[in-house]
């Protein structure tokens, strides 16, 4: 693939640090953004900014078009069936606590169970811890095994086990730890024979994998903005609609609500409005569907071959160096196939990987280090602290070969 | 030597160190050569946790003067750590007190001690500040 063209539109992987280029591999953190999104984003901050919804001038008519034209660029981008189910959060996070309050409120009773991975970033954790809290529900935990993959017997016997067939499990589509496609179909299809929606984190999936929410029949899926070369503090709730028509709202406030009084009490507006409360940040939604649009632009099948060869490449370069276990293998696990995405965690034996990290910096390299924001993972595989080095579609092998000497270069001074 | 004059001979050491491949050099031999902490003094007690690494401090009091001995799992933090274990350890909590303890930024390592490094370096300086205070009070 031609990734000099791609790199071009990214005017921040021309940033020098410490006077180096910089190599930036630390995109299952966040990436960095096109320039039709940054043009988006500096048009309407200049001269088209009007908050939404809410009156009749110009400025407000154009912002207001350009939030339902993002709203419908999503849903297309989806696949979803209708723009009622694209609810608009801050991120990943504030979708997954949405959700855990909205869905809790409605269906959850004391003893109630709720499953989730062991596998899970802390965002699709504490959501959940609290509000089993709030609601006197039990979490329970599908535990994987040494590969990190999802085993789905044991899925089977949480659900066959006493009490009430759990009522929603949560899982994330790639672990940010392990970068392995869980296979969503199967998964999919165990739970709704038992009678439990499943709900994803789609946070590191969407940006690697075509989602086709229709298609897995997903009930909910939640993802970010940043990671998807789109603007920070924007994200999305997929759900279906008959979900999302049931739920109680989570926060309250204006363009929520249908009418308010002090004396009749507060009647809600409609989808997907009743689970944005506030000024949405409209600007950035509108940066999201450019981000979007610039995804469905690319030429996803050379796209994903392309990824394919990264990862082959640098999980054989990893495997020469001694001492050094990839959590994440691809591989045939359960009879379903887990591919693997370019994001490398790493544990190498004799250097901590805050060293590595460290070192690398100074040679321009970003990459991320320590606890990657999943501590019950690391904690089942043994670890305080991990390397990982994400690649993005800007990437190139030029980029990998030199990530390799370099941490060759630190290994040598560490160890 | 007071621990002025040890924060002295640091910073004519780093002085020399131009290049950040000669510092870190110098800072991971530092932590190599820094004697580890003995297993059973790694206690949830002294350990002082950060995301990115572990950083365990114990101190005592012999005659009058706080001994301390720490570790970390990161190199280059044990190296900064044994820094501040040179500098600090083997004095009164008085003069402990009175020192300065802001001689690591003037050797050019002053982002590793910002917070958002979580390496659990700012929290050990203070730790020992704290210790210092502490024994200080007690005495008096
Ligand atoms: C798998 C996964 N889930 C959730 C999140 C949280 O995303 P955000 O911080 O954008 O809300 C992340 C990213 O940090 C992630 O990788």
């Amino acid at each position: 693939m031609n990734t000099s063209h791609i790199r071009d539109q990214f005017p921040a992987l021309k940033t020098k640090v410490y006077g180096k280029p910089l190599v930036y591999l630390d995109n299952g953190a966040t990436a960095q953004k096109p320039i039709k999104v940054l043009d988006v984003l500096t048009e309407m901050n200049r001269s088209l900014n009007g908050n939404v919804h809410r009156a009749v001038h110009y400025l407000s008519i154009q912002s207001t078009e350009r939030y339902h034209r993002a709203r419908e660029s999503i849903r297309n981008f989806i696949n979803a069936s209708s723009e009622n189910e694209i609810v608009f959060t801050a991120g990943t996070t504030g979708s997954l606590n949405l959700l855990a309050y909205s869905f809790g409120q409605t269906y959850i009773k004391p003893g109630d169970r709720v499953v989730i991975t062991e596998t899970e970033h802390h965002s699709n954790i504490v959501p959940w811890q609290m509000m089993c809290k709030r609601t006197g529900a039990l979490l329970e935990v599908w535990e994987v095994d040494e590969s990190g993959a999802l085993d789905p017997k044991k899925l089977e016997k949480i659900f066959d086990s006493s009490g009430p067939v759990p009522k929603l499990l949560s899982l994330p589509h790639i672990s940010n730890v392990l970068g392995l496609i869980n296979p969503l179909e199967e998964i999919i299809t165990i739970a709704h024979y038992y009678g439990v929606p499943v709900a994803v984190d789609g946070a590191q999936g969407i940006v690697h994998k075509k989602v086709d929410v229709q298609a897995l029949d997903v009930d909910f899926y939640a993802f970010s903005g940043h990671k998807l070369y789109g603007p920070t503090g924007t994200g999305v709730l997929y759900g279906k609609e008959k979900f999302l028509e049931e739920m109680v709202p989570w926060q309250g406030g204006g363009d929520m609500i249908e009418s308010v009084s002090l004396k009749k009490g507060t009647t809600y507006a409609q989808l997907p409005l009743k689970f944005e409360a506030g000024t949405a940040n409209y600007i950035g939604v509108a940066g999201l569907g450019a981000a979007v649009e610039f995804m469905q632009e690319l030429n996803t099948e050379a796209l994903e071959a392309y990824e394919a060869e990264i990862t082959k490449k640098a999980l054989q370069e990893l495997s020469t160096i001694e001492g050094c276990i990839v959590y994440g293998q691809p591989g045939t696990y359960y009879g379903q196939n887990y591919e693997k995405t370019p994001l490398f965690s790493m544990a190498i034996d004799g250097a901590h990987p805050s060293d590595i990290a460290q070192l690398l910096d100074r040679m321009g390299i970003a990459v991320r280090s320590g606890m990657l924001c999943a501590e019950p993972l690391l904690e089942r595989y043994g670890q305080t602290a991990l390397l990982r080095a994400s690649f993005a579609l800007y990437n190139t092998v030029e980029e990998l070969e030199f990530f390799m000497e370099a941490l060759k270069k630190a290994l040598c001074m560490l160890r | 030597m007071t621990i002025k004059e040890k924060q002295e001979k640091v910073i004519e050491e780093f002085s020399f160190l131009e290049d950040w491949m000669d510092k870190y050099e110098h800072l991971i031999e530092l932590g190599k050569t820094l004697q580890s902490l003995p297993e059973n003094a790694k206690t949830e007690d002294n350990l002082i946790q950060g995301c990115q690494s572990r950083v365990w401090l114990d101190a005592r009091l012999e005659g009058g003067k706080l001994i301390f001995s720490a570790d970390s799992d990161a190199l280059i933090t044990k190296g900064i750590i044994s820094l501040l274990v040179y500098v600090y350890s083997g004095h009164t909590p008085q003069e402990i007190v009175e020192a300065d303890m802001t001689f690591i930024e003037k050797i050019g390592l002053k982002e590793h001690l910002s917070p958002t490094r979580a390496n659990g370096l700012l929290s050990m300086i203070r730790q020992i500040r704290m210790y210092a205070v502490v024994a200080n009070t007690q005495k008096a």
